[in-house]
């Protein structure tokens, strides 16, 4: 079996599925123990599955790593109005592939999750919403769930428990921002995909007005196995702070990119050099992103030393995210790198907030300016200045995801950008 | 500092404010004296908390707080002009001005445009933005209102208020990021709605225009007068955008307890007839030949004289509901001294209310007329039809004294008051029904007086003179009490103040009123209102 690439490093908890085409299926994820999780959940009960999430020390794997057991016990305990669980499954950010790989090799993974989760923080009805581009995805899923609620794994009184759950899939219309769990609550119920203003937070006012909780496909598909295993036992892989195991998702300039599944705290350089496999054509490192496009880029010499775990990415000055790791070799054009995730960002800015409406569309002008070889020494500055603006200024991180990459880039590839500068200068185009 | 259940005191640029819970930092700053730059926020409409131009600092935060949103707490330290609010703020401007035609020269906003006054107060002096501009263009989007997409800046105030007090959903974003754009509904526009005029009062800047204003005059010409609505008994506080003694525009005023800060489309376009010509600019005098002009004084005594004559046949009155109820308590009063007789009014009454189902309280109202609760109040009777005319059957043939004050007698042919043995007509405007008038006074219209008027709610309110009246005419209460004053031998009447503080003291409605205390809210009548005004 060779999903794309498989590494013996590897922990192949949540990915065991991947690459074989019959674990999608119902009676096969039975057979390897599947839904055992969740009658063991409905003989816990609710607070129960919530402790021994926590126990776990499993974070959020949707990019901000929140503890998903902590974000579970902000629901209400006796529920006065309906509960709501949403599944994250708008994965949008450029470099990200890990909860479509989790969807499509492995469905009833994922519905197992959101079951159990549901149940913990009392919902009786859960929602899936996945990126508007996941025909196949999403069809795998509704199929699995039709299943599931054939074989009673959902729906009226699952496995006999007396316990009322409702999964429905929901595609949605193919917008970034409806990745951020507000305006997924707004998409859902069929407003304009935007962030809403926190507080209130979802667990008091969520999707409907009502409690709310949201969580990445990931988190959820680690559930039933921390629920069938023990939150100590989901511990002996991590750190103290970054426990369990976690997709990476590689991309870019390596022999062999893909999806890998590692214990969180993995050298990054052994990511690249062993996992995989090296740098394409032998050619050097010169950055690597490490959480996916929103994020600080590390240059190849902060890379050396640092361990893939929230913390240790943090300390070097960037951000896990949701672990989408982009490595770029030494052709790489850094000033069109960034210029291309700024365009991303001011083509998927929702366009509510001023400093991200406009400061996203500028940025990306003034970058194809530079690009184009018509900038100058001064628009740096203003890139700077801009991106200060943008940052903390809005009501979603989004524009703060734009300004990251041009910050970082402008303050450790410096040299490139004033090359184009120069250039331009020299030639009399600016 | 002083935590108790109902207020909280924080400081705010180191003014210590004490505010109740649950008030936003914006109001709370306004208490402060402060006034934080904002767009999307308004007070009447919910607070998406988007436009980010509200930003401010606030001790222990991790990020500048949108000040609109935000609840005061106990204790709290909060910097509206810090460094860093100002530089967030200075921030959003430029970013504003980014895509901005900065085409003030031809726009209908400026010199009243927020943009232009935040931008002047705390933004760059120079925009750093050298990248061509996004374009839109201009969009009917039918009524009365026309869009400029390339000045707009997305605070989708008129869309929260067709959505939350209209409540009639016309508008909508369209597109994300800096390709959004306000749009209506495919070929639905605004028509057909009845409040959409205050969306043009609510942009912030020029991106939606009055097509009735449109190039009309230049803001800084203007002169704002308040004065309340005459187009239905509603009493909407509104203003008089005047130039060159012609009202341009009618804006609306706040008054929470009226209005809110609203008005209808239909009153909001009525005002033309304030500036129509045709005007009666002196006293005329027929006395068997032909009518002639003259002065106030002669006109007085000569009306004076017939009235004596005629005394012992009683007196038949029409008074209008667009008078004021200093000008209708004169007239009453006059009535009164003549002989007296009843004193009748017509008014025009719409089908249906028009509702703006987002302000309780709120709508343009079956009748079309300013005051005739205040009519009502001061004992005349409503004859007529809905269309504001007939009724007078009893009246037209009258053979003793006839007085007419305001009304246009338009269903009236050259032979009303042929028979009468005095005919006094008060008005703005002859017309064929003057013709037999033995004296016709001109007097000047709400808009060229002072007064009041009471609204359906018994509510009596204030009005200020935004017009210069046309030649010789006065205003109703001054004519009306100097003829009531001549034949009692009492002071004249010299002020609107005056005169309504006679009222106050003759009327029992009015009673323990003072113009003062009207102040530009008003206040309610002691009386219950008699349900005529619906």
């Amino acid at each position: 079996m060779a999903y794309p690439y498989v590494s013996d490093r590897e922990v192949r908890l949540l990915s065991k599925g991947f690459g074989d085409p019959k674990a999608r299926r119902l009676d096969a994820y039975v057979e390897r123990g599947g839904y055992q999780a969740l009658r063991k959940a409905f003989g816990m009960g609710p607070d129960a599955v919530i402790d021994e999430v926590k126990a776990s020390g499993l974070r959020g794997r949707g990019g901000a790593g929140f503890p998903a057991g902590v974000k579970w016990s902000f629901m209400p305990k006796e529920p006065t109005r309906p509960h709501y669980l949403l599944c994250n499954a708008d994965e949008s950010e450029p470099g990200t592939f890990k909860d479509r790989e989790l969807i499509r090799w492995d469905p009833h993974q994922l519905i197992e999750g959101v079951l159990i989760a549901a149940y913990a923080i009392r919902a009786k009805q859960a929602y899936v919403y996945c990126r508007g581009e996941f025909f196949e995805t999403s069809s795998v899923l509704a199929k699995a769930l039709e299943d599931a609620y054939a074989g009673g794994y959902a729906g009226k009184d699952i496995l006999g428990s007396g316990v009322d759950i409702d999964v429905t899939v929901h595609l949605g219309g193919g917008a970034y921002i409806c990745g951020e769990e507000t305006a997924l609550m707004n998409s859902i119920e069929g407003r304009r995909g935007q962030p809403r203003v926190k507080p209130p937070f979802p667990a008091a006012v969520g999707v409907f007005g009502m409690p709310t909780t949201v969580n990445n496909v990931e988190t959820l598909t680690a559930v039933p196995h921390i629920v069938a295993n023990g939150g100590a036992w989901y511990r002996q892989w991590g750190t103290e702070k970054s426990t369990g195991t976690k997709l990476f998702c590689v991309s870019g300039h390596v022999n062999k990119p893909g999806n890998y599944e590692l214990p969180l705290g993995f050298p990054l350089m052994d990511l690249i050099e062993d996992v995989c496999g090296g740098m394409r054509n032998g050619k050097a490192l010169k950055a690597v992103i490490p959480g996916g496009s929103s994020v600080p880029i590390l240059t190849a010499a902060e890379c050396r030393g640092v361990n893939l775990d929230y913390e240790s990415v943090q300390a070097a000055g960037t951000m896990l995210g949701c672990a989408s790791v982009i490595i770029m070799d030494q052709d790489t054009h850094m000033v069109k790198q960034v210029r291309r995730m700024v365009d991303f960002y001011a083509h998927e800015s929702c366009g509510q907030c001023t400093p991200c409406r406009e400061g996203t569309a500028w940025m990306a002008k003034i970058l194809r300016r530079i690009e184009d070889g018509r900038g100058t020494a001064e628009d740096l500055d203003t890139l700077l200045a801009m991106s200060r603006q943008m940052t903390g200024t809005t009501i979603c991180v989004l524009s703060d995801s734009a300004a990251a990459p041009v910050v970082s880039s402008i303050n450790k590839f410096k040299d490139e950008y004033m090359a184009l500068i120069r250039r331009g200068e020299r030639a009399g185009v600016a | 500092m002083a935590d108790t259940p109902n207020t909280v005191t924080l400081t705010i640029d180191g003014r210590e404010v004490t505010v109740p819970r649950g008030t936003t930092l914006l109001k709370a700053a306004k208490e402060a004296g402060q006034d934080i730059p904002h767009y999307c926020y308004h007070e009447g409409l919910s607070s998406p908390a988007m436009c980010r131009l509200c930003l401010v600092e606030v001790e222990g935060a991790p990020k500048p707080m949108p000040s609109c949103v935000t609840q005061a707490m106990n204790g709290q330290v909060v910097k509206t002009q810090s460094p860093l609010a100002l530089e967030m703020r200075e921030g959003v401007l430029e970013f504003y001005l980014v895509n901005h035609p900065l085409d003030c020269p031809i726009c209908d906003m400026s010199g009243e445009c927020n943009l232009q006054d935040y931008v002047h107060r705390e933004g760059r002096d120079h925009g750093r933005s050298v990248e061509p501009k996004r374009v839109f263009g201009r969009d009917d989007f039918g009524g009365d209102v026309l869009f400029y997409g390339d000045r707009c800046v997305m605070c989708t105030r008129c869309v929260r208020f067709m959505n939350e007090m209209e409540q009639d959903s016309r508008l909508t974003v369209v597109e994300r990021g800096n390709r959004s754009v306000i749009d209506t509904f495919f070929d639905h526009g605004l028509e057909g709605t009845h409040w959409h005029g205050n969306i043009v009062d609510l942009c912030p800047v020029g991106a939606l225009v009055s097509k009735d204003f449109l190039y009309k005059a230049r803001a800084w010409d203007l002169t704002h007068t308040p004065s309340i609505c005459p187009s239905c008994s509603q009493g909407c506080n509104i203003e008089l955008h005047t130039r060159d003694n012609l009202v341009q525009r009618l804006k609306p005023r706040q008054n929470l307890e009226v209005n809110g800060w609203w008005m209808c489309d239909h009153g909001r376009l009525s005002y033309e007839w304030i500036n129509h010509g045709h005007r009666l600019e002196a006293p005329l005098v027929r006395d068997g030949g032909p009518a002639r002009a003259m002065g106030w004084k002669n006109a007085l005594i000569s009306l004076l004289d017939r009235a004596g004559a005629a005394a012992g046949k009683g007196v038949r009155a029409v008074a209008s509901p667009f008078a004021s109820n200093e000008d209708l308590a004169a007239f009453a009063a006059l009535v009164k001294e003549l002989g007296g007789g009843p004193i009748v009014y017509r008014s025009a009454r719409a089908a249906d209310e028009i509702p703006l189902k987002g302000y309780p309280g709120l709508a343009r109202r079956r009748d079309l007329t300013p005051n005739a609760t205040g009519a009502g109040l001061l004992g005349m009777t409503r004859v007529g039809g809905d269309d504001g005319l007939g009724g007078l059957e009893g009246v037209a043939g009258h053979d003793g004294i006839l007085l007419v004050l305001g009304d246009p007698l338009r269903d009236q042919s050259a032979d009303f008051g042929r028979n009468a043995a005095l005919y006094a007509y008060f008005g703005a405007r002859g017309g064929a029904a003057t013709e037999a008038a033995h004296v016709v006074l001109p007097v000047t219209t709400f808009a060229e007086q002072e007064g009041t008027f009471t609204n359906l709610q018994g509510r009596v309110q204030r009005f200020w003179p935004a017009l210069q009246g046309p030649g010789a005419a006065r205003p109703a209460w001054l004519v009306l009490g100097a003829l009531v004053a001549q034949r009692t031998g009492t002071e004249v009447t010299r002020s609107a103040g005056d005169a309504f503080a006679w009222m106050a003291q003759t009327v029992p409605a009015f009673a323990g009123m003072t113009y003062d205390d009207l102040g530009t809210r008003g206040a309610v009548v002691s009386e219950p209102v008699p349900l005529s005004g619906d």
